[in-house]
């Protein structure tokens, strides 16, 4: 054995790994230095964070009408948005499954579905309140493209999953192609299907509570203009119901996920 | 003869109920959504009025204006997200079981990150707008602050699932406990460390978009801008911006996922 393996370092430095961490570090400063983030603008804000968290405090529950009103609509919108989502998502997701569908419709599925993904559901939702005003159905049309985006790409990468076995055992048979669907792929996908709209439908439950600063329906927007009145108390009675809101989404939904196990 | 059933009857009407209580809820929302007949009628024409106002798309605009927002949006998330992980990293060892021993530091560690999930990164950035005034600064603090929840919970449940093996050996040896966490937990972390911090950059570059609409920097603000003053050849513009930036730092993030993972 020579001298070398012996005295071989147990952990020897990792010189790619410590450039790297420079490299962030370098970058950090040049970023704060772009951003024109400093210690004395900090310290003002430190300051200022005192003051806010004063002012919110105790939470103001005097308006709970319309504090329950913004509630029941993001809910609303929340639900509609789901159910069409899921709806919209079921053929687009057989279409893009390259299991299935012949290969230039599930790629040109694919880029559609891959769209209605990249772009923010809050930019959505000002375009389609330009284009069609006002108020809940704006919240609704922008959600909607979301969780179909979501669901259906999810969708499609579950059936091309699936054993073709039991797709090839009912082709033999004869059946068509709905028959093929129904009794072949959809048994194999249909728990996953399930779990990806219960997921979508907790998200848009959270979404739902924001559309509104846009102009989208909802709580947002009661929220926004509490926050361009300084009302700092309602606002913070606001949060703490959406928080409430959410955390008992959660608990249902997760009820409602071991029924169906 | 008794013919086989999958589930039991009181499993069957519990499903049953649960199908009952969605397709109640769900007519409920449809029924009691405040949409105007006017608008649902009008809005394939103001759809397509508004596409056609979009086109074609104004290129001229785009340096240097949307240019340098671009460029800010970008450091807003990657600095955002560098700074969640100075809070995310000491969070998710106190909130690991395994690695923390007390059982009120782990519960703490757990509310502290729940609170950051639960508030949208658009409702962080309306806060840190009130404390920091408007600006990259909000912006930067927003996306952090909604990514420690995020990180810390996806670190700290990586941190639990550890082989307890190789801590216990180093222990033995006498070693520190730095020793410990950095030659026993992070080999064995660093495939989901790396995976999860190069997921919620991809995330934090989709939101830090949005966050200019409420005055938090970044390309949101030329948004907003172009919006309100209707120069929709400029917003069909700073849109192909942000899906462009959207689609490359997807590729960029699953091209470096296969090579560090």
């Amino acid at each position: 054995m020579s001298a070398s393996t012996l005295h071989r370092r147990a952990f020897p430095p990792n010189w790619g790994a410590r450039a790297t961490g420079l490299g962030l570090v370098v970058y950090a400063i040049y970023a704060l230095a772009q951003l024109d983030i400093t210690w004395a603008r900090l310290r003002i804000g430190f300051g200022e964070a005192g003051r806010f968290i004063a002012r919110m405090w105790p939470p103001n529950f005097s308006r709970a009408e319309l504090l329950i009103e913004g509630l029941l609509e993001s809910l609303q919108i929340a639900v509609i948005a789901s159910a069409l989502g899921i709806l919209l998502a079921l053929p687009l997701g057989l279409m893009a499954a390259r299991n299935l569908a012949p290969w230039p419709l599930a790629v040109a599925t694919r880029g559609f579905v891959a769209f209605c993904r990249s772009l923010h559901y809050v930019i959505v939702a000002i375009l389609f309140v330009k284009a069609i005003g006002f108020g809940a159905l704006a919240g609704v049309a922008a959600l909607t493209i979301a969780s179909m985006g979501f669901i259906a790409k999810l969708f499609a990468e579950a059936i091309e999953e699936i054993s073709m076995k039991q797709v090839e055992a009912i082709r033999a048979t004869g059946a068509s192609f709905g028959a093929v669907l129904v009794y072949g792929v959809l048994p194999q996908v249909a728990s996953r299907f399930i779990g990806f709209s219960l997921y979508q439908l907790d998200s848009n439950l959270r979404n739902s509570t924001l559309v509104g600063i846009v102009g989208a329906g909802g709580i947002g927007g009661t929220l926004f203009a509490a926050f361009k009145r300084f009302d700092y108390d309602f606002v913070a009675a606001i949060l703490l119901t959406i928080i409430a809101l959410i955390f008992v989404a959660e608990l249902i939904s997760g009820w409602i996920r071991a029924l169906l196990r | 003869m008794r013919e086989w059933r999958r589930f039991t009857p009181m499993e069957r009407f519990t499903r049953w109920a649960a199908y009952f209580a969605l397709v109640i809820a769900l007519a409920w929302a449809v029924r009691n959504v405040e949409i105007i007949p006017e608008f649902l009628i009008d809005a394939p024409e103001q759809m397509l009025d508004l596409l056609a106002r979009m086109w074609p798309p104004d290129l001229g605009h785009y340096h240097p204006a949307v240019h340098h927002a671009l460029v800010e949006t970008l450091h807003i998330a990657s600095l955002g997200t560098l700074c969640a992980f100075i809070f995310a990293v000491p969070l998710a060892l106190l909130a690991a079981r395994n690695i923390c021993p007390y059982r009120g530091l782990n519960a703490f560690a757990q509310l502290l990150l729940v609170t950051s999930r639960s508030v949208n990164s658009l409702v962080w950035a309306l806060i840190f707008v009130a404390i920091f005034g408007p600006g990259a600064a909000a912006g930067t603090f927003a996306i952090a602050f909604r990514s420690i929840g995020f990180v810390g919970k996806l670190l700290a449940e990586a941190l639990e699932e550890i082989s307890p093996g190789p801590l216990e050996a180093l222990e033995a040896t006498g070693a520190p406990k730095t020793h410990v966490l950095l030659k026993g937990a992070w080999p064995q972390i660093a495939p989901a460390f790396f995976g999860v911090a190069l997921f919620r950059w991809d995330i934090n570059i989709r939101e830090s978009a949005v966050l200019g609409l409420v005055g938090a920097g970044g390309i949101g603000v030329v948004l907003d801008d172009a919006i309100n003053f209707f120069q929709w050849d400029r917003v069909a513009t700073i849109l192909l911006a942000i899906l462009v930036v959207v689609i490359l730092a997807e590729v960029l993030v699953t091209r470096l996922r296969a090579r560090l993972i």
